[in-house]
């Protein structure tokens, strides 16, 4: 199933919504830097670049790789660490 | 349009929200078992709680002409204290013939700790036993993706688990096909910061088409927002869709899903009456 709409109409009803969201990630950065005290090597800003880098690529799966980027690792192995084993 | 939210706990909200629940087209209301927002002391509480989701919540949501049906356990941040999870899983039987009552749930993971992949399990063990529908709430945030993944493991070892009979809720762009490969109902909840906007949820009808998906508000005593169903029933009709598949989500899909339920007496309202059929 696709979108009824064009691209173009898509981009036309969402620029200026997009362009408010840029502003506002714009500002909140400008706003950490204005603060007191450094955050350079804080993990989670690492995880928010890593994301925007996802946003400047051209996959068609942006926000499934955004989600994931902000996610713990899943590991196969946690039913045998845990001990837990499902019935049936 | 007429409506279904299949995931709204209604104990949190007031009765001018039923009012202006009505007021949106909302015909009936799937309310799970939830967290509180403190931890509760006894089974005793539990049994009150259940009174109140089966006896006195259907009243007032009729008063407005709602249909409300309701899940039963307790939940995953409860979950951590094992031995009153144990007695609570013991009282609900008690509860499972009340009219109104869809089956288990919202039951599931919320840190993913053992102990809560202790509960769900013995939680499974219970709808086994007494042939009951599941309704599973997915963590928050970060432990959403591990969460989800050890929550389909855990059902999809049980092969006692008819998997048409159980939806697994707040489902986001990174679980949704996990979900529905599997071959459960998935949910998506409209909720503020944690989970997924309107548009988001467009967007994943559009990716992966209308079964199996359900649309929910969660609407609790939390920042949310109790017609937020509405709010996605607009946007898919400023996206061109047709007001047939709107429906399909909204109204038809939650109906054939609880439909699997005894508990589900649904009186049905006449379709030709219905915006979207025109």
């Amino acid at each position: 199933m696709s979108i009824p709409m064009t691209a173009s109409q898509v981009l036309d009803r969402e620029f200026l919504e997009i362009r408010a969201k840029v502003l506002e990630l714009a500002a909140s950065f400008d706003r950490v830097d204005r603060a007191e005290g450094v955050v350079a090597g804080d993990p989670r800003l690492s995880l928010i670049h890593e994301a925007i880098n996802v946003l400047q690529s051209d996959a068609d799966d942006r926000a499934e790789q955004v989600q994931l980027i902000f996610s713990l690792h899943y590991n196969d192995e946690w039913q045998r660490q845990f001990d837990i084993a499902s019935g049936g | 349009m007429y409506y279904i939210d299949p995931h709204i706990h209604m104990v949190s909200r007031t009765t001018d929200d039923y009012e202006t629940l009505a007021k949106m087209g909302c015909v009936g209301v799937s309310e799970p078992a939830f967290w509180a927002g403190f931890d509760r002391g006894s089974v005793d509480s539990f049994r009150d709680y259940f009174r109140q989701l089966t006896d006195f919540e259907r009243k007032r949501a009729a008063q407005y002409g709602i249909q409300h049906f309701t899940w039963l356990c307790i939940n995953a941040k409860e979950a951590e204290n094992v031995s009153l999870s144990r007695e609570v899983i013991a009282m609900i039987p008690e509860f499972l013939d009340a009219p109104s009552v869809l089956g288990i749930g919202e039951i599931g993971l919320n840190k993913n700790t053992k102990n809560e992949a202790t509960i769900f399990v013995e939680h499974l063990e219970l709808a086994m036993q007494y042939n009951q529908q599941i309704l599973i709430h997915t963590p928050h945030l970060a432990d959403k993706y591990q969460g989800t993944r050890m929550i389909l493991d855990m059902l999809c070892d049980d092969s006692r688990i008819d998997r048409s009979r159980v939806l697994v809720d707040h489902v986001e762009e990174h679980t949704v096909r996990h979900v529905l490969e599997e071959g459960f109902w998935a949910g998506m909840t409209l909720y503020p910061v944690s989970k997924c906007t309107p548009q988001r949820a467009c967007d994943m009808v559009e990716m992966y088409g209308p079964e199996r998906l359900l649309v929910n508000s969660a609407g609790d005593w939390g920042p949310s927002k109790p017609t937020a169903v509405p709010d996605f029933i607009i946007e898919m009709r400023r996206r061109g869709h047709s007001e047939s598949l709107i429906r399909k989500v909204v109204y038809d899909n939650p109906v054939q899903f609880f439909s699997q339920s005894q508990g589900f007496n649904f009186k049905a309202l006449d379709a030709s009456e219905t915006p979207a059929t025109k």
